[in-house]
């Protein structure tokens, strides 16, 4: 049987009295696009450091292509884009993609890359007078360009601009299509949920939920709509079938769930017009991985 | 942006060492040749002391000013690249995550070294070049087996790598390079370069000549100056500040 891309049982992090990780199972299949959403400091970079035999570990067990991080046979079969930095900073944009090509034995052509991520016109400036994004991308670049069976991208949209995201996502959505597995980390639902087979929400160190995008934001419709703060939400729900759910997040912006068909809407705007509300945007839309990632994590900031 | 068609189809494999070696080598090189406070110590002060200290009466030496002044002013160019220019790289490569994403690549630890070492032999090969040639421009005769000079240069450059990564694998990049300077300016005084360390208080003498750069002018003067043999004393100092360092190196550099 061929090996997940990715398999981590039980793994724990610590730094210090730290836990980064703790206790963290997942597995990610072969030739699937697998992403990792979590806040900041949740443990996606040491999980995905931990992958790339960058950190060690204090306990359970990791398996990469069916081998341990870091075996040496790995290295020309995994790409790695670090979420910065990893480039001497002289060293000229087209340089370092010609110098990691040649540690390759069946390179992509570097020139066509570094077009292909609009890099072309900045192959012969120095890494540290790169923009932000342009760094990002020519990392992108240098983790693909060996051809490998499996990439990890840390954060690899981090700070582009709109364009760029696109082409990043191009990328993705090719590498997926020639069958290379990919392992990303991101703060972004609607990346995520565009470019991921697989999504695994982890925060504190531990999976709290996982699924295909569609299977995480689930079948369920909300009704959304803006009005004047304050309503009265029990009276709404009084008139509502049982098991519907109604909040107000932030003020004047109400969701409400629970079966959502054409008679409860009919009801919420006979409800509005007894009340004398008017209502603004009114939709029915299925949640979000952002609604879903909020549920899971807080709303708290970390 | 441009649609080119790229192959993504995996076809993983890593290169034969020898051409990811030289690949490494080749943008080492490059590096420190682009590095213009690199050059400043590797290239430019050396020729300006090696034609300052020729010309101009300021040392009473017997013989030509330029036979005493070339064999130290090619051993402090040898420290310059092998110490000096390799910790300060290496320790920004470790600051900015270089030597971590390399590990990453099919390029080993191993192969790293072998760049490092390879890059370091061929700018120095430049570096003797030059001098060679702006000291015989001065009128230097070298006496003495050129072997024994390379021999000399061999194990200058193993102490020297030695003492750079220890630096280089331990301290903050920041450390590294004011460190590393430091050592160079102080170097460049106590090491016998343009001054004989007979001229350096008798209580010091036998300090300086421990020291690796103290043996190496010492050696170098030796063999091109005094046409002597292998100088054996040079050779167990330099030998052993090379064992010492580079086995303490090994054991306490830190890849990030």
């Amino acid at each position: 049987m061929i090996s997940p891309a990715v398999e981590i049982t039980g793994l724990v992090k610590r730094y210090g009295r730290t836990t980064a990780v703790d206790g963290l199972t997942l597995r990610c299949a072969r030739g699937e696009v697998t992403a990792i959403l979590g806040p900041n400091g949740a443990g996606k970079t040491s999980t995905i450091e931990i992958c790339e035999g960058f950190l060690r570990f204090d306990a359970g067990s990791v398996r990469v292509l069916g081998l341990l991080p870091g075996d040496p046979s790995l290295r020309a079969r995994v790409g790695v884009m670090p979420q910065s930095g990893g480039v001497p900073q002289a060293i000229r944009a087209g340089e370092w993609l010609r110098l990691v090509s040649r540690f390759h034995a069946h390179p992509l052509p570097a020139a066509a890359l570094l077009d292909r991520l609009g890099l072309t016109e900045h192959a012969r400036t120095p890494f540290r007078r790169l923009s932000g994004g342009q760094q990002q991308r020519l990392s992108l670049a240098a983790a693909v360009i060996g051809r490998p069976e499996l990439v990890f991208l840390d954060e690899p949209t981090a700070g582009l601009d709109p364009q760029a995201r696109h082409a990043c996502w191009e990328v993705v959505g090719e590498l997926r299509a020639a069958g290379v597995s990919v392992v990303l980390t991101t703060h972004y639902m609607d990346e995520a949920e565009k470019l991921a087979d697989h999504v695994v929400i982890i925060d504190r160190g531990r999976v709290v939920s996982e699924g295909s995008p569609a299977a995480l934001t689930g079948a369920e419709r909300q009704l959304r709509f803006r009005a004047r703060p304050g309503l009265d939400l029990d009276e709404l729900l009084a008139a509502l079938p049982a098991g519907s759910a109604a909040k107000e997040s932030p003020a004047g912006h109400y969701i409400i769930e629970g079966l959502v068909d054409p008679s409860l809407l009919a009801t919420v705007t006979a409800w509005c017009a007894t009340e004398g509300v008017t209502t603004e945007d009114l939709s029915i839309e299925r949640r979000t991985l952002e609604d879903v990632f909020l549920e899971l994590t807080g709303r708290e900031l970390r | 942006m441009a649609m080119t068609t790229l192959d993504f189809r995996p076809a993983p494999g890593a290169a034969p060492l020898g051409r990811m070696v030289l690949a490494q080598a080749g943008a080492e090189v490059r590096a420190m040749l682009r590095n213009g406070e690199q050059l400043l110590l590797t290239m430019i002060i050396p020729v300006l002391l090696l034609v300052g200290f020729s010309k101009a009466p300021l040392l009473d030496v017997a013989g030509e000013r330029v036979d005493f002044v070339a064999p130290g002013v090619l051993a402090l160019a040898i420290m310059s690249t092998a110490f000096t220019g390799q910790a300060i790289a290496t320790g920004f490569e470790r600051r900015y995550g270089v030597l971590k994403r390399l590990g990453a690549t099919p390029l080993s630890r191993t192969g790293l070294m072998l760049a490092k070492t390879a890059a370091v032999l061929a700018v120095e090969v430049l570096q003797v070049v030059v001098l060679v040639a702006v000291a015989l421009g001065l009128g230097w005769s070298p006496r003495g087996n050129p072997l024994w000079a390379a021999a000399l240069i061999l194990l200058g450059t193993a102490a020297f790598s030695g003492l750079g990564l220890l630096m280089a694998g331990t301290l903050r990049a920041e450390a590294t390079l004011a460190g590393a300077n430091l050592v160079y300016l102080v170097m460049l005084g106590l090491g016998g370069v343009v001054l004989p360390l007979s001229t350096y208080p008798q209580g010091i003498q036998p300090v300086l000549e421990f020291l690796p750069l103290g043996a190496f002018t010492d050696g170098m003067r030796s063999v091109l100056a005094e046409g002597g043999g292998l100088p054996w004393l040079a050779v167990c100092v330099l030998a052993g500040w090379a064992a010492v360092s580079l086995t303490l190196a090994a054991r306490t550099f830190r890849w990030e």
